[in-house]
């Protein structure tokens, strides 16, 4: 009989049914993930890309027209097309999402026009995007600067961009020298002032009364010079003509910066990109999130998995040594590995709950009893803060420790442990020099799995301390410097409150993508970071001299 | 048990092992053995897998304690004293007794700090004493002169017969009076095992060496007495010279003829 022939690569042979399933499965997988990640990529750059300003007259008597105003202007947003439900099937319409911007003047900054409700567009070269600290951006066209001395400088003027550009240089400096005199001095003092407070029986010595007088005294200086900031920061209008044809003053205190999109080069509109970022990434938020950056938020995140780390590593490191090296294995260290993977597979809100009885009321209850009684009523410690945060999230993580701890010593060669007791190192010594540096790369793997769960949670951090605006950061200059009780500000909350809980969600759109964007950069970071320890490790131990 | 070595008053026997068994759990592995093993001389265990060669050999350093349920009895002296008694400092003991095992199994650092990891978890830190034991115990394992320019260099990069030579040096480093070497050369090439074997013959002016292995023309090239076991027992005990060419038993004689089964 002759045997069926192949050539290789010629025929593929029966059963390879299999790689087209296991492809399936992966491509799915991989589609869906990047799909995910191209969305928020495409969209969270989008943002801070310039886009142009648009002028638009109506078409009179069409659907459109607010308040009899045949023309509309603003920076076109997106477009998007809308069904609108018929008699005969469904009609198509395509609309504009148009910021509008102005707020203080139209009571809302973003509107929906349907494109074929206009007569005409037009993409006035000149129209200024200004972007304020208080109601939103500005669009319109430049008619004049007044300047603080007194100076008024119409726009067709050759110096006018030049002038414009040295008001707002003046003013951020005045706003930075005002935020320092405010946030920084006026907090320090204040810091004083509490410790002085909370100090027993301090009050009522007379050294302590010429201290609170001369914090006192600090204080109404201070004061002064920043209502003396303040008045300088009123002065000085750009005056602009909305295109309704109204004209508006806005105080040059008032402005964050300005730009041109519609005569803006390809370099420009690069720079434009980069400085939006950076000061995205670097700004304190404002108007309820919707504006400004997020770097409290980012700072809050990092710092509170960083603590997280700390706290979850020594325990679940431990944990299993104890569960994989010592313990007689078991019925009972059985249930134990059980109960440690069920309790990864816990909702997470659980953990929540658990952190706001235990850590919060429970253990910082106690704590502000023993230490800081002075303030109560006020907790100190007995409410939500970056420390209980972390703590609750640590018990989440855990399991995953635990787990990936074990597995990394479980693959540490019998014949290693053997070689090192025969030697005569003891069990302590063996698991020291040399289990457990040989498998210091599977207990990162364990760590870069549990940052990434702990950097992304929600739901249990709204329980023990996340806020959606935090006046001071958990780090500061101020002793002792990491404030472990402050409340704190977190990317993932910081997405649910600007997505759910934002008063102008047209607003908050786009920054929610932006956080998002950098939410899962932060988490990419925190893992390289791991990823890079974990080879050096690796290097260190395995193949390396150490 | 009939083959017990022969007393010979000259020779200074360092391992006395007097009606010795051993179990796992319910299952009983070496049946009631006795045997004199001298000092400064090379003996080698033959005989057929499973028959409780290497399982003898980790009762002399009482390895077979990392195993749940396991149980000795009889009497197990070294140089006098009892091994086989749960008040002995398994480590001291250790130290006493090297072991050599049939994979090769450098620790996952550089040469240099495989060789003197014995000194450092005995708290050695003396850095002179630590490079001469260095040069000194590479030197006798025939390996100072591959790796002298690399000390530092990871140990995991060594050759199979490179990694089993430092494993020997390694354990030299805390001289120890007797070596058990578990089958050494089972996973080495024939180059790698003849420099091996030389380094035996070496070894043993100084240490007590007690070697398992399957391959009889190592254990007639290296050692000076031999113990066959079978199934648990030991069948003969001699002379590897008289062992080998006239075996008393009959199954010695089918084993080491390979008329076996």
């Amino acid at each position: 009989m002759k045997l069926p022939h192949h050539k290789l690569g010629d025929t593929r042979p029966a059963g390879e049914t299999g790689v087209w399933l296991t492809s399936m499965g992966l491509s799915i997988g991989l589609f869906m993930v990047l799909a995910l990640l191209g969305l928020i990529l495409v969209n969270g750059i989008r943002v801070f890309w310039p886009k142009p300003v648009i002028r638009i007259e109506l078409v009179p008597g069409s659907a459109s027209i607010q308040r009899d105003q045949l023309i509309v202007g603003g920076i076109i947003s997106s477009t998007r097309d809308r069904m609108i439900p018929q008699e005969s099937g469904k009609a198509v319409e395509r609309e504009w999402h148009i910021q509008v911007g102005n707020k203080d003047a139209y009571g809302q900054s973003f509107r929906y026009i349907a494109i074929d409700d206009a007569a005409s567009t037009e993409f006035p070269i000149d129209a200024i995007v200004i972007e304020r600290m208080e109601y939103g951006h500005a669009v319109g066209l430049p008619v004049a600067l007044a300047l603080p001395n007194g100076d008024r400088l119409e726009a067709g003027a050759d110096d006018f961009d030049a002038a414009l550009s040295r008001a707002l240089i003046e003013v951020r400096k005045h706003r930075k020298e005002l935020l320092k005199i405010e946030k920084k001095q006026i907090g320090r003092i204040n810091h004083a002032m509490t410790r002085l407070r909370l100090a027993p029986g301090k009050l009522a010595t007379p050294e302590g009364i010429e201290q609170q007088a001369a914090l006192q005294a600090a204080y109404e200086k201070l004061a002064a010079e920043a209502a003396r900031l303040r008045a300088e920061l009123a002065n000085g209008q750009l005056i602009i003509r909305l295109f309704t044809g109204e004209e508006r003053g806005i105080p040059l205190g008032q402005v964050v910066h300005v730009h041109y999109p519609n005569r803006m080069t390809v370099r420009e509109k690069v720079a434009f990109f980069l400085h939006g970022i950076r000061a995205f990434v670097a700004d304190e938020p404002r108007e309820a999130n919707t504006e400004g950056g997020i770097f409290p938020a980012i700072f809050g995140t990092f710092v509170m998995t960083l603590l997280m780390s700390l706290a979850v590593m020594p325990f679940g490191i431990l944990a299993a040594i104890y569960l994989r090296e010592y313990a007689r294995q078991g019925w009972f260290t059985r249930s134990v590995r059980i109960s440690v993977n069920n309790l990864a597979g816990v909702p997470s809100i659980v953990f929540g709950v658990f952190g706001l009885g235990f850590f919060v009321y429970f253990t910082g209850g106690s704590i502000d009893q023993l230490f800081f009684s002075n303030a109560l009523p006020t907790p100190t410690f007995g409410t939500g803060g970056i420390l209980w945060a972390a703590l609750t999230l640590a018990l989440m993580t855990v399991p995953v420790v635990i787990v990936s701890t074990e597995e990394a010593l479980a693959a540490v060669p019998r014949g290693t442990r053997e070689g090192s007791l025969a030697l005569g190192a003891s069990k302590w010594q063996t698991i020291y020099r040399i289990v457990l540096p040989a498998a210091a790369p599977g207990i990162m793997t364990g760590l870069v799995l549990a940052m990434a769960r702990g950097a992304g949670e929600v739901a249990p951090l709204m329980l023990v301390g996340v806020v959606k605006l935090a006046p001071t950061l958990p780090i500061d200059d101020l002793f002792p410097f990491i404030h472990l009780d402050r409340k704190f500000m977190h990317l993932g909350f910081h997405i649910y409150d600007l997505g759910f809980q934002s008063p102008d969600s047209d607003a908050a759109r786009p920054m929610v993508f932006a956080t998002t964007l950098f939410l899962i950069a932060l988490v990419v970071v925190l893992n390289l970071g791991a990823i890079i320890i974990r080879e050096r490790l690796r290097r260190k131990y395995a193949t390396g001299a150490f | 048990m009939n083959a017990t070595l022969e007393a010979d008053p000259a020779l200074d026997i360092v391992i006395d092992v007097k009606n010795v068994s051993f179990y796992y759990g319910a299952h009983q592995a070496l049946f009631n053995l006795n045997m004199r093993i001298p000092r400064r001389q090379c003996t080698a265990f033959i005989g057929p897998s499973g028959c409780g060669k290497s399982t003898f050999l980790r009762c002399i350093n009482r390895m077979n304690d990392l195993i749940d349920g396991v149980r000795m009895e009889g009497s197990l002296l070294l140089d006098g004293m009892e091994l086989n008694s749960p008040h002995v400092d398994v480590i001291a003991l250790r130290r006493r007794v090297g072991m050599v095992f049939q994979k090769s199994n450098p620790f996952p650092k550089s040469i240099y700090e495989n060789v003197i990891y014995g000194l450092r978890i005995a708290g050695v830190n003396n850095r002179s004493v630590l490079d001469e034991t260095v040069e000194r115990c590479l030197r006798k394992a025939a390996l100072w002169d591959e790796v002298k320019d690399r000390l530092h260099d990871s140990a995991l990069q060594l050759s199979g017969g490179q990694m089993q030579r430092l494993c020997i040096a390694r354990s030299i480093a805390v001289n120890p009076e007797v070596i058990l070497m578990d089958e050494p050369c089972s996973a080495l090439d024939p180059r790698a095992t003849s420099r091996v074997e030389d380094l035996i013959a070496e070894l043993r002016q100084e240490y007590t060496i007690v070697i398992v292995t399957h391959n009889m023309q190592q254990a007639a090239r290296v050692s000076d007495w031999t113990a066959f076991f079978f199934e648990g027992k030991l069948i003969e005990f001699g002379s590897t010279e008289q062992l080998f060419r006239k075996p008393v038993n009959q199954q010695t004689q089918d084993y080491i003829t390979g008329r076996f089964g």
